[in-house]
């Protein structure tokens, strides 16, 4: 019997907006007063309507634009209704058959794609928690994270494994961050994750597949990796003991206890949901030029991806790379370093990747003299300017036709005086030293 | 044409989705009066829509959006949030326990 | 000599400036006047108890600084679905009895800066779902022409206050004929602006993409210097349209339609409607023709099927609505809903629900588009459309029980115009039977100066605004 793992991903992004999707609301909505941050829009009273968030807008873009998606030109929003005590208005402001962004990827370091259905914008919920008052179970709302914009991020079923989704969800946390639309701390609920996993069962005859199961409640990497790790063992075994196939009415939704290590069957409905989607009449609909399009996709930094690749061209290990791709004093430091050199003869040139394991290290300071500082940390040998000052004085006194072919160009000459002056200190001198004494001695 | 009958089945389905409570004469009388509704709604069906798209939005604007900044004079206070409902607590809306499944009790 | 009640927006203008009255004796007037009559008919639900202090201030203006704003000191009866800062609103439904509202809606901040005053709320169809005002939840409102008869809906309240004249202007908003038709019904003056002119913040919703708050009026003047008031572009309201408001005022007084082509829509004149409405109707195309315009018959797709598109769309879209009222957060438990507001939140779910969305919701918004390209090819030709607002006069109290379609089907006439987002006057051109009958001139989208041109010149030069006396009729 041969199992292969499906595995989706639903990731929900929190916007760092200032104001929320559909109000002027601050979104900022973490360890505020409950219910503070609330008006009639986002507190579903009667008459409020919505008029969404340009910025929220434009940054559900340029995430699709650095997923690889295509903008769509036509799009709006939609009503997703359904009743529950977190949603104001008894539906969710949200896009369903005409998203912002379809058809994307993203790239794991096997060269495998995992696709990307389509990214979308939505507005966030309520947050509720139970308790008990009076001896009676009940739940308290605080509409204060009503309407903070969400970005929506749907992946195509492609991850085959758990450590394939943890290096999704990676990468997704890492473009999102690089972009700067959010900070995604997940334990801030700032990034939310969904898997939704079954499993391709072959045996000799027949292929059969479990029914999927969403998995809610995420709230870290690893945490998902382990909930996806669990499910597989839980659905192959299901299967073998129900024989049960996935079907459109059986998919089920799960917690995930952390502690337990597992899942468990968090509603038990049998029914599909019926959201009664149709296009919310209070916001027109959206035709995207090109112009925008282009002009977010030129305030898009580089993303992770290309400048470690361009730091690994530079010839820096992808170690390194990986470390200080963020940095960008650190991105600075190397590539004016990397200028520099291409100017600068052999001797003067500075290790590039040298440097970057000193910055990833934290072992150079790269605020003022980035020269200076990177010889003094890589200094090797005896450094006393005054001694050596000395020794190479006399080299030069006893070669004047050297330094005349150096006074005439012929620059790379001053590596004579470099050698010269190593054999006199019988390799104790510190090179670099040297070479700056050299030639400002031959420069005099 | 062929007449659409709407069940007392469906009408207590739909019952549920609108999060309406309805008493079993209100059932059937829903259920008597939609069929009626459904047959002059039906009547469309004589029109050819073939090849024309729907209107949403009848007045033809398209891109309304507001600019991302924090308008304060809107705001409400948590007193006035609050002020129209009939339970509340420290600060919250207090509703009846929703939720079946305890393992949501992370407290 | 005038009695206060029956003065214009202008007139009572002209009463503050030459000292015949104040402000305060306006209000008080119509104080008295709703003591009096208010209880035979039920048209107002709340009152403003802070309007003599209100009154006393704008006194105080006009005497100091004269009329600097266009409604300074004008008596307004607004219909309950509008959001007033304290004044209890309801939309006439016991799901928010006692709701205070927590913010106010647009169009009322403007007349507010405008200067104007609020005597009341008024009542409506429970939701505005009706063409009766007997969907409400707090009684009918009855006909001030004949407490027998209903005052028409949504706005009846609004519109029975115009009649019955305890305000001096009033309120009303429209989804598919809520201002004309209960104006046709009460022999006022209603005006439906187009579709996103004015800002829907604030009102209660019902029909998302259909929804059109607007004047009742005893005249078009009045309804065009209210207008000129309450429209624009609202950064609240993202369906309201950015073009500029015209000042309607100027199209006003003219003596004749000379230039003017009208269209008279062969279909409205209803196989099965009175031989006595029909012929006002083709009376008041003959008088616009002596008025000098060109009034031509044309044929328009059979308005029975925008009763189907109307049905859909709206109970769709009120279904959705609706769900905000859970009590959670204000109002009362679901099951306080009415039996009207109850069967089309169901119609509407039901019309929205997997596997029918495109049967009905997809299906009704096609059609919605042959609706829009007919008249957008008719306006290509005419300035206005006209036929009658309503199949026949206001019906007896009682019509719209067991009838699960009354207000779709009562609406025939005006539901094709406001599908379409049009614009349209609904305006008293005669009576049958001693109840009131009303003509619709209705004019393409962000048309309402041409709308009103022809209407303003109709109504000035007939003799049909007429208003009853209450001591005989109620």
């Amino acid at each position: 019997m041969k199992t292969t793992p499906i595995i989706g991903l639903e990731v929900h992004v929190e916007l760092e907006t200032k104001s929320k999707m559909f109000c002027g609301c601050p979104a900022d909505h973490f360890g505020k007063e409950p219910n503070t941050q609330t008006c009639p829009v986002c507190l579903g009273l009667p008459g409020a309507l919505p008029v969404p968030n340009q910025k929220a807008i434009e940054s559900c873009m340029k995430i699709g634009l650095a997923l690889n998606c295509r903008i769509n030109e036509l799009s709006k929003f939609d009503r997703k209704q359904y009743f529950y005590p977190d949603l104001a208005k008894g539906y969710q402001i949200s896009q369903y058959d005409q998203p912002f962004c379809s058809d994307g990827f993203v790239l794991l370091d096997s060269g495998k794609r995992i696709g990307i259905e389509r990214v979308h914008m939505e507005e966030d919920t309520g947050k509720l928690q139970h308790t008990i008052l009076e001896g009676k179970k009940v739940t308290l709302v605080d509409y204060n994270r009503s309407g903070v914009p969400l970005v929506e991020i749907v992946s195509r079923p492609d991850m085959a494994s758990s450590a394939e989704a943890k290096e999704y969800l990676k990468k997704i946390h890492e473009i999102v961050k690089a972009i700067g639309v959010s900070s995604a701390d997940m334990e801030k609920g700032q990034m939310r994750l969904e898997p939704t996993i079954n499993v391709k069962i072959e045996d000799e005859d027949n292929t059969h597949f479990t029914p999927l199961a969403e998995v809610k409640n995420i709230n870290s990497f690893n945490f998902a990796q382990q909930a996806i790790d669990f499910e597989i063992v839980r659905q192959i075994e299901e299967f073998e003991k129900t024989g049960i196939e996935k079907s459109v009415t059986n998919k089920t939704t799960r917690g995930y206890d952390a502690v337990k290590k597992i899942t468990f069957l968090q509603r038990t409905k049998e029914e599909a949901k019926d959201y009664r989607y149709f296009p919310e009449p209070d916001i027109p609909p959206f035709i995207i030029e090109n112009e925008l399009v282009e002009k977010l996709r030129g305030e898009l930094p580089e993303l992770p991806e290309r400048v470690i690749a361009n730091l690994v061209d530079l010839d820096i290990e992808v170690k390194y790379a990986k470390i200080i791709y963020g940095n960008q004093e650190a991105l600075n430091a190397i590539f004016v370093i990397a200028r520099s050199n291409s100017d600068a003869a052999i001797s003067d040139k500075i290790d590039l990747n040298k440097l970057a394991s000193l910055i990833a290290n934290k072992k150079i300071d790269i605020t003022g003299d980035i020269k200076g500082e990177y010889l003094k940390a890589t200094q090797v040998g005896n450094t006393n300017t005054d001694e050596l000052k000395t020794v190479i004085e006399k080299i030069i006194a006893a070669n004047p036709d050297v330094v005349a072919e150096y006074k005439k160009g012929k620059t790379g000459v001053a590596g004579f005086f470099v050698g010269q002056a190593m054999k006199e200190t019988h390799g104790q001198a510190d090179p670099r030293t040297l070479n700056q004494i050299v030639t400002d001695l031959l420069n005099r | 044409m062929h007449t659409v009958t709407v069940t007392p089945d469906e009408v207590k389905k739909i019952g549920k989705l609108a999060n309406l409570p309805l008493q079993e004469n209100e059932v059937a009388l829903f259920a008597g009066q939609f069929t009626q509704t459904i047959a002059v709604v039906n009547e469309l069906n004589e029109i050819d829509t073939s090849n024309i798209p729907a209107t949403y939005q009848v007045n033809g604007l398209t891109n309304v959006t507001r600019e991302d900044k924090v308008d304060m004079s809107r705001i409400l206070s948590q007193e006035v949030a609050l002020r129209e409902a009939k339970h509340t607590h420290n600060g919250f809306f207090v509703v009846n326990r929703t939720i079946d499944s305890d393992a949501e009790e992370l407290l | 000599m005038k009695q206060l009640h029956e003065l214009s927006i202008k007139e009572v203008h002209d009463g503050y400036l030459n000292h015949h009255f104040t402000c305060t004796d306006l209000v008080k007037h119509f104080l008295a006047r709703i003591e009096k009559y208010n209880p035979k008919i039920n048209v107002y639900l709340a009152m403003n108890d802070q309007i003599l202090a209100e009154a006393a201030a704008i006194d105080q203006e006009i005497a100091e600084r004269g009329i600097t704003r266009p409604l300074l000191g004008i008596p307004f009866a607004v219909k309950d679905n509008f959001l007033t800062s304290g004044i209890v609103t309801t939309a006439s439904s016991n799901i928010l009895r006692g709701y205070k509202p927590q913010y106010e809606s647009t169009v009322i901040t403007k007349i507010k800066a405008a200067g104007a005053l609020i005597l009341g709320k008024t009542n409506m169809d429970s939701f505005a779902h009706g063409s009766s005002t007997e969907t409400s939840d707090f009684g009918p409102t009855l006909n001030p022409w004949n407490t027998g008869h209903l005052p028409g809906g949504s706005s009846g309240g609004s519109a029975a206050a115009m009649a019955a004249q305890l305000a001096t202007v009033t309120l009303g908003s429209e989804t598919a004929g809520s201002i004309r038709q209960p104006a046709s019904w009460c022999g006022v003056t209603g005006f439906k602006p187009t579709y996103g002119r004015v800002s829907r913040y604030g009102i209660v919703a019902m029909g998302s993409s259909l929804d059109s708050p607007g004047p009742i009026a005893r005249c078009v003047e009045d309804c065009a210097l209210v207008t000129e008031v309450i429209a624009g572009q609202d950064g609240k309201d993202a369906t309201t349209s950015p073009s500029p408001v015209e000042k309607y005022s100027t199209n006003l007084g003219h003596t004749d339609l000379r230039g003017m082509r009208l269209a008279l829509v062969k279909e409205y004149l209803l196989p099965d409607m009175r031989e006595d409405v029909k012929n006002l109707i083709l009376n008041s195309a003959d008088k616009l023709r002596e008025l000098g315009a060109t009034v031509d018959e044309i044929s328009l797709m059979d308005p029975h099927y925008a009763i189907g598109v109307y049905t859909v769309i709206q109970r769709s879209e009120v279904s959705s609505n609706l769900a905000r009222y859970d009590g959670v957060r204000f109002g009362h438990d679901r099951d306080t809903f009415c039996e009207e507001t109850k069967r089309r939140i169901m119609l509407g779910t039901y019309t929205l629900s997997a596997g029918y969305y495109d049967a009905f919701y997809k299906k009704a918004q096609a059609v919605r588009t042959k609706i829009v390209d007919e008249f957008n090819e008719v306006f290509k030709t005419y300035d206005a459309v006209i036929g009658a607002v309503s199949p026949g006069p206001a019906l007896p109290v009682g019509a719209s029980k067991n009838q699960p379609m009354f207000g779709e089907m009562e609406d025939i006439l005006v539901e094709p115009s406001s599908i379409a987002g049009l614009t349209s006057v609904g305006l008293p051109c005669g009576f049958v039977e001693g109840l009131p009958i009303g003509l619709q001139i209705t004019s393409n989208q962000l048309k309402e100066g041409t709308a009103i041109k022809i209407a303003d010149c109709y109504q000035t030069h007939t003799d049909f605004q007429l208003f009853p006396d209450l001591d005989k009729t109620l």
